[in-house]
């Protein structure tokens, strides 16, 4: 199938940026999303242009670099599937597809396709941890864990931080990822200790880093390709609500 | 080159032990005066550096991608190896350590693997307490299964994203130590250059992938924790990133290069649709617990497999291997696919392709039940090739996917360049020829948190070098190396863009130095790839500059040291006259296709040094000894 592309282009942090136009011939409905790309990018390089920049690395869905709004959705608008699991049988022959950055005061693009997400790592670094040195721990059996709280620990825990989220948002919020790290962390006993400091910290810096606030519109939830729920959101709230109480 | 390996003495259980009370200590108020660098942030490196900065040092940490929870680390499925012994199945360090060197084929150090199974049950407790959501029984306590090369069920799983939730684990350690100010990090920096220094690594030059710039760093000790090298096929399981060029640089200034040559091949991997593939899928070894390996009996059966009646179908793995069954190691059920291919038997497109059957296992235990275990894997399948294994077998076909291979190091991890410490994938590793499922995670995390931060400090404490900073000229010289490469990158204005020349070396390594290899192979593709090097520093072409972002240079950069580094890996193949693990010499193979080692002449590491541009390698040897696990022959059946 043939496509018609229209990609942001942006050269740098300080460029104004616009849509270009471009045409995907020959597309495998096989293919994957970045596949097609590809295609496009070595086209373009043979032709002495530059490719178009776009992050990416595992290419299995679970790297959480790739970052791309298709059609005004982030990762394309499939469930639970990042932009490298995205597959062109979902598109049709002569379709047009508009491919833009995430967008969001808090994640600056660096150029076309590729956005900074360093503010998701200085929000881990404020609180989303266990504070425990290596060495010293006991027997990882001593403790048991209900399995049903493991379970939700883990459903939080599948978060990527590819920033979906923040790029559905109309607040630009990261109150997902913020409320997913809380609530790996807060379903674990290890974690529960450091619960009420952790979501204070994580979403001073939150704000800090610029981040809006959250309208519980669920846009979030929607897009999320590892489909982590709201309820992360209210756990939070929950959290930072009792943190007052105890004057945390 | 002079190779000690360090090996302690005396009975193997109390090696590391004593070992680690031999070390030399820094003492706290000391430590703070170390500067260490840690480049790569996968588990090993980001376990390191978090382990490391704990201790006291000054620690920075390196990695290509954007945050550092992004190395390929993450992708890892199945689960991570301990001996706890919880089943009560017959497991101890000893079953762990005795797997492990026969999984390898009697190619790697006796002591190294010992400890690995020893620090094994504590790299468990480390992960439970940073919260790690391991899967668990209804009574709460952790859960297991099994993987390819084992009877007992000992591997943690967290369901198919083990690597994802220990990564995160080391991750939320490192950042934790960032936000203490303990250590600096450097995202989307990549290493360019190893600075020696009157013999011992002090610094590295990077490129800030971002603004171009070409940056010194200076260190008491560097450690190299970047992975392996499986990207020189260009389709692997590897991420897109993966690259030698942290640990191919390093060769260049006098590092030994081990067993380039061992690779290993996963034997369940979604198969390649088309030429314009950029990267293979694994299915995680896990579902080898529940699915079974199948072909059509008859050559060129075209039926629907639901239409192939159980008579007519030959259950490969259970008919050779029939006490280990679809739980056969990696690279022998590798080889059982190949050959069932090779023999017309292939399924799909091209008949390269066998099937994985889950419809028995559904029918035992209910979909349910197997949603659980492998639900996350199969919407993976679905989503990539768009049919549900919960009706219709998987078509999977091996691949690429670990390199055994990698930097020498002696038991204290340390490389032939004093200070130049290397762990995880990127050092030649405690797996041999051939490494069991599970156990990468465990090696990673074992060099991270348990290994490294004892020896290392017995090396700043030792080694007294004097200080020095980015004004020497060893730094200054490293740097414009590194700016030279560049511009002669970009100045090349060629016709071929940086993917077509890696596809064509891919292509070359996976026929003549992939699955199976022959001298005669082996000696064309001697002669091929500096032909396709040349080549490619003629007819490249780079558009952009390096001054901002530019993703064709980074990888032409990579790239450019793959085509070196490729001509190593063939040479250290062609060498290695013997079949052993992930090592498959055509010339030596037994009637039924099993390997045939020669321990006379090769059991021990080749360990490779650099002899210049356009000088062939020299080649310096480790023998290896067994005092405790006696070579035999290697058999699952």
């Amino acid at each position: 199938m043939n496509l018609k592309l229209h990609v942001w282009r942006q050269s740098g942090p300080n460029d104004a940026g616009a849509m270009k136009e471009y045409v995907a011939k020959n597309v495998n409905p096989h293919m994957s999303f970045l596949e097609m790309l590809d295609v496009v990018n070595e086209e373009l390089q043979s032709k002495g242009e530059e490719a178009i920049a776009f992050d990416h690395d595992c290419r299995e869905g679970i790297c959480g670099m790739c970052s791309m709004v298709i059609n005004g959705l982030p990762h394309g608008g499939h469930r639970g599937v990042t932009t490298c699991q995205l597959h062109m049988r979902h598109f049709n022959d002569g379709d047009e597809i508009w491919i833009e950055p995430w967008r969001a005061k808090a994640f600056p693009v660096i150029k076309d396709l590729v956005v900074d997400r360093s503010a998701f790592d200085r929000i881990i670094q404020k609180g989303g941890f266990v504070s425990v040195n290596t060495g010293g721990a006991p027997d990882a059996n001593a403790l048991p864990i209900p399995k049903k709280e493991a379970d939700q620990a883990f459903e939080a825990a599948a978060c990527i931080g590819c920033g979906a989220c923040v790029a559905a948002c109309k607040n630009g919020s990261a109150m997902l990822f913020v409320g997913a790290k809380a609530s790996h962390l807060g379903h674990t006993p290890q974690g529960d200790v450091e619960r009420f400091d952790r979501a204070r910290a994580m979403t001073m810096q939150m704000d800090a880093e610029g981040f809006g606030t959250c309208s519980n519109l669920s846009q979030c939830e929607a897009v999320c390709p590892k489909t982590i729920s709201v309820k992360v959101i209210a756990e939070l709230n929950r959290d930072l609500l009792k943190a007052q109480f105890k004057g945390k | 080159m002079k190779l000690d390996s360090k090996t302690p003495s005396g009975p193997i259980e109390q090696r590391w032990t004593k070992h680690k009370f031999d070390l030399k200590l820094v003492n706290p108020a000391n430590k703070r005066k170390y500067r260490v660098l840690v480049v790569g942030t996968g588990l090993a490196g980001s376990s390191a550096a978090a382990s490391l900065a704990e201790l006291g040092y000054q620690v920075d940490a390196f990695c290509f991608q954007d945050s550092p929870r992004r190395a390929h680390s993450i992708a890892a499925q199945g689960g991570i190896n301990a001996a706890k012994n919880y089943r009560n199945d017959g497991d101890s360090v000893f079953r762990l350590f005795y797997d492990t060197v026969k999984g390898g084929e009697w190619r790697a150090r006796e002591s190294n693997v010992y400890r690995l199974a020893e620090v094994s049950v504590n790299i468990i407790d480390q992960c439970v307490a940073q919260g790690v959501p391991f899967a668990r029984e209804y009574g709460g306590l952790l859960d297991n299964r099994s993987f390819g090369g084992a009877q007992v069920s000992r591997t943690f799983y967290a369901q198919g994203q083990t690597g994802q939730q220990l990564l995160i684990g080391a991750y939320q350690a490192l950042s934790r130590q960032v936000g203490l100010g303990a250590v600096k990090l450097h995202a989307r920096h990549e290493m360019l250059e190893l600075v020696v220094i009157d013999g011992r690594a002090r610094g590295i030059i990077t490129r800030d992938l971002v603004t171009g710039k070409i940056e010194s760093h200076v260190a008491d000790a560097v450690v190299l924790a970047s992975g392996g090298y499986g990207n020189v096929f260009y389709l692997s399981t590897n991420a897109k990133g993966c690259n030698v060029t942290a640990t191919y640089r390093a060769y260049r200034k006098g590092a030994g290069f081990g067993n380039p040559c061992y690779t290993q091949i996963h034997p369940t991997c979604i198969p390649v649709s088309g030429d314009y593939q950029s990267k293979l899928t694994l299915m995680s070894e896990s579902l080898r617990n529940d699915g079974r390996v199948w072909v059509p009996k008859a050559k060129g059966d075209a039926r629907a497999p639901a239409q192939i009646p159980d008579a007519e179908r030959d259950y490969i793995l259970e008919r050779k291997y029939p006490s280990y069954g679809n739980l056969a190691p990696r690279d022998v059920s590798s080889r059982a696919a190949k050959e069932a291919c090779d023999a017309g038997k292939g399924v799909g497109p091209g008949g390269r392709g066998v099937y994985l059957d889950f419809a028995d296992a559904i029918k035992r235990l209910g979909p349910n039940k197997i949603g659980e275990r492998y639900g996350n894997l199969f919407s993976m399948y679905q989503t990539i090739t768009g049919d549900s294994p919960y009706e219709k077998p998987m078509r999977i076909y091996p691949a690429v996917h670990y390199t055994m291979g990698g930097l020498w190091v002696d038991y204290n991890l340390e490389s032939t360049i004093p200070g130049l410490f290397v762990i995880g994938e990127a050092n030649f590793s405690d797996h041999g020829a051939n490494r069991l499922g599970a156990s990468a995670l465990m090696q990673g995390l074992a060099d991270g948190y348990f290994v490294l931060p004892y020896t290392l400090g017995n090396y700043l404490a030792t080694a007294k070098a004097p200080k020095v900073d980015e004004s020497h000229p060893e730094f200054k010289k490293a740097a414009d190396e590194s700016t030279a490469k560049l511009k002669k990158l970009l100045g090349i204005k060629g016709k071929r863009t940086v993917d077509s020349f890696h596809r064509e070396l891919g292509l070359l390594m996976w026929e003549k130095c992939g699955m199976a290899r022959n001298a005669k192979g082996l000696n064309e593709l001697i002669q091929q790839i500096p032909a396709l090097r040349e080549e490619f520093w003629k007819n490249l072409n780079v558009p952009g500059s390096d001054g901002n972002l530019n993703l064709a240079l980074e990888k032409a950069g990579r790239v450019a040291d793959f085509m070196e580094f490729a001509e190593l890996m063939a040479r250290d193949a062609l060498d290695r006259d013997e079949s052993c693990g992930g090592h498959f010499r055509e010339e030596h193979q037994d009637e039924e296709g099993e390997c045939v080692r020669n321990d006379d002449k090769y059991m021990n590491v080749s360990v490779w040094e650099y002899a210049g541009d356009g000088q062939a390698p020299k080649k310096n040897v480790e023998p290896l000894s067994f005092e405790y696990v006696h070579p035999a022959k290697r058999s699952y059946k």
